[in-house]
């Protein structure tokens, strides 16, 4: 650096750690060069988060945080403010494909273990976001006080409800009122432009820096950093992350998003998955819809809400959905302790494994799809079938993961 | 792998008990949103026969440049309430009013094609019968005790209800007993033109939306190679 000392970089050198941070984060942060299509995912969830970062901003320069203004404000968005349409499409479909990228993120994880030391803290913040994630989707969904946003809101305030001795205090308490209202609204407004953003953007920030401390898993599942050149004490398997990389997520970038505009521009409303159609309809305090069902990303959890029909163990049928539900995401966290096999990826592990991580996709897809539903004596029965599956997918790994053949891994990446 | 080809097999049945379910089929309605005339016409009955009870509070008159008129021809021929060019289409009856009449306020109708769909509407508007039970003297085959009474049954005629038993099961089917000004074929264009207007006041910007739409996806395609050429390009020392 000494050379540059005279230089305008070198200016900022010596009072910030420009350079080096560029270096340690990514032109000298090398990642395993063997990264397969499941690596787009994290860049791309970092896109959508800045596009419902900017987009949300642009929104709530018209948006009207009050019962008797929001229906009209965001009809007001659609019509006349320029490129309002445009703005608010943009928002809704990346509240839905932030779930998508950030699904199949997840995903990626388990399939190649991501998750297994010495990567179970840089897990745990992701888990942190994803609830942070959560939230964002429930308290921006509310926002338009349409029918569903009213009544989606009202089912999952009322869960808190179910909680033994506390819970109506707590729901009133949540409300700021004895029911949902424009209190609600106001405040739930502050936690989604507010609150929530700033926290889920330091918790990405902390996901990266843990990221780069521990370094990227590979589909190889095997450390890059135990095999480094004696010389460079570079990992002879890694490249850098700039350029490699950062041309090589523009690519899957321009890719998603011609997914993400042709949703946009043609199909916005996903036929009712992404836009549901009684939410064009303004919330009424007096009517219950025939049926609510959440946003597609939440059906599955909404599911399992759903499937305990009887009281036992001196509990609550409704407390026990409850439990279930937060219990269905929370259960994520435990992966890295339950997971006790000798190897990380699927590429190793044995057919169990396998079978049973197929079967855990299977019943997160079944489960989702009957949460779009009304439920019947059949669909209740299935959802109660599919959500002892996801469960055992976690509970009995312990086992299975330990009892099953695996494979040798090898020394270096492959292909 | 054979439990896994059992519930997929189970999961490709499950949407046929979903449809089992339902007996209305609502008819396909024949619109076309880059029909200008027809949009035209459809805005010309919808402010005669629809904006005096319902309200469109979300759609500015001159908004309607966007279906070929001039803000002249919107001022002549669609404001009947004085209003001006630059006003949202609000309608002139009150809300106590309105529930005193008909038990409950008429709905604004700015964006319910996006939640009816259009083809609910469109068999909406032409499934009235007469019906002496209900406190308006008409009823609906999709809308039951429906509070609406039949505005356009001068234009339709006046239709009543047979109930078949056919095989086992109710068959419900609408009758014209006396005939209307337009014959029924007129009344289903009359019908397809106010849809296909209704499904235009939903999303006013739809067109220009899928118009802009191709021109982005060409933009991003073309990246799509330049970039993917790019990332060859550095990645040819990787082995």
């Amino acid at each position: 650096m000494s050379k540059q000392e005279n230089s305008f970089m070198g200016w900022i050198d010596e009072r910030f750690p420009m350079t080096a941070t560029w270096r340690a984060h990514l032109s000298e942060y090398y990642a395993p060069k063997n990264f397969n299509f499941w690596y787009y995912f994290g860049s791309l969830a970092m896109l959508v988060l800045v596009n419902q970062l900017i987009t949300g901003i642009f929104l709530t320069m018209s948006y009207k945080p009050d019962a008797s203004l929001a229906f009209a404000s965001v009809e007001y968005i659609m019509r006349d403010v320029n490129f309002g349409w445009l703005i608010r499409y943009m928002h809704s479909t990346g509240a839905s494909m932030f779930f998508v990228v950030v699904y199949l993120h997840m995903f990626r994880g388990m399939m190649y273990g991501s998750y297994r030391k010495p990567r179970e803290l840089l897990w745990l913040i992701g888990m942190a976001i994803f609830f942070v994630l959560m939230s964002l989707a429930f308290t921006g969904y509310i926002l338009p006080w349409g029918q569903m946003s009213y009544w989606g809101a009202q089912v999952i305030v009322s869960m808190f409800g179910a909680i033994p001795y506390i819970g109506d205090t707590l729901s009133n308490w949540i409300l700021g009122d004895f029911m949902l209202s424009d209190a609600a609204l106001n405040r739930f407004f502050a936690y989604h432009v507010v609150t929530l953003p700033l926290l889920i953007i330091v918790l990405v920030f902390v996901h990266i820096i843990a990221l780069h401390e521990v370094g990227s898993n590979n589909p190889d599942g095997i450390e890059i950093k135990a095999n480094k050149d004696p010389k460079t004490g570079i990992p002879v398997d890694g490249i850098p992350f700039h350029p490699y990389y950062s041309v090589k997520d523009i690519v899957g970038i321009v890719a998603f998003l011609i997914v993400f505009t042709g949703i946009i521009f043609f199909v916005p409303e996903m036929g009712g998955y992404f836009l549901e159609h009684n939410n064009f309809i303004p919330a009424n305090t007096l009517q219950t819809p025939d049926h609510i069902a959440p946003v597609w990303y939440f059906t599955p959890y909404y599911s399992m809400l759903r499937a305990v029909t009887v009281n036992f163990l001196g509990v609550d049928a409704k407390l026990w959905g409850v439990i279930l539900m937060a219990g269905s995401v929370i259960i994520f966290c435990f992966l890295p302790w339950l997971d006790r096999s000798p190897v990380k990826s699927i590429r190793y592990k044995g057919p169990i494994f396998k079978f049973a991580l197929a079967l855990f996709v299977i019943s997160f897809l079944v489960l989702g799809w009957l949460g779009t539903k009304a439920p019947t004596p059949l669909y209740t029965l299935l959802a109660q079938i599919f959500t002892v599956i996801y469960f055992a997918f976690f509970i009995l790994m312990p086992l299975y993961s330990k009892i099953d053949k695996t494979k040798p891994e090898p020394k270096r990446v492959t292909k | 792998m054979r439990l896994i080809k059992f519930l997929l097999f189970f999961i490709s049945l499950a949407p046929t008990f979903v449809f089992a379910s339902t007996d209305i089929t609502l008819d396909k309605a024949p619109i076309d949103t880059s029909d200008d005339a027809s949009l035209q016409r459809g805005a010309q009955s919808f402010v005669n026969y629809c904006l005096t009870c319902h309200g469109a509070s979300y759609m500015r008159y001159n908004r309607h440049q966007d279906i070929g008129l001039s803000n002249q021809e919107i001022s002549e021929r669609l404001i009947l309430t004085g209003q001006k060019v630059g006003d949202v289409m609000f309608t002139s009856m009150k809300k106590s009013e309105a529930e005193e009449w008909f038990g409950v306020a008429p709905p604004d109708l700015s964006v319910i094609a996006r939640s009816r769909g259009a083809d609910w509407l469109y068999t909406y508007l032409r499934s009235f019968y007469r019906d002496e039970s209900s406190s308006s003297g008409w009823n609906n085959l999709i809308f039951d005790k429906v509070a609406m009474p039949h505005v356009l049954y001068q234009l339709q005629g006046l239709q009543t209800l047979n109930v078949k038993s056919q095989d086992g099961s109710e068959v419900k089917e609408l009758n014209l007993s006396v005939p209307g000004l337009l014959s029924k074929e007129e009344y289903d264009n009359f019908a397809a033109d106010l849809v296909n207007y209704i499904v235009y006041l939903g999303e006013p910007h739809a067109n220009y939306r899928k118009k802009l739409g191709a021109f982005v996806l060409i933009f991003l395609l073309g990246m799509l190679g330049l970039t993917y050429l790019l990332k060859r390009e550095y990645w040819r020392d990787v082995h």
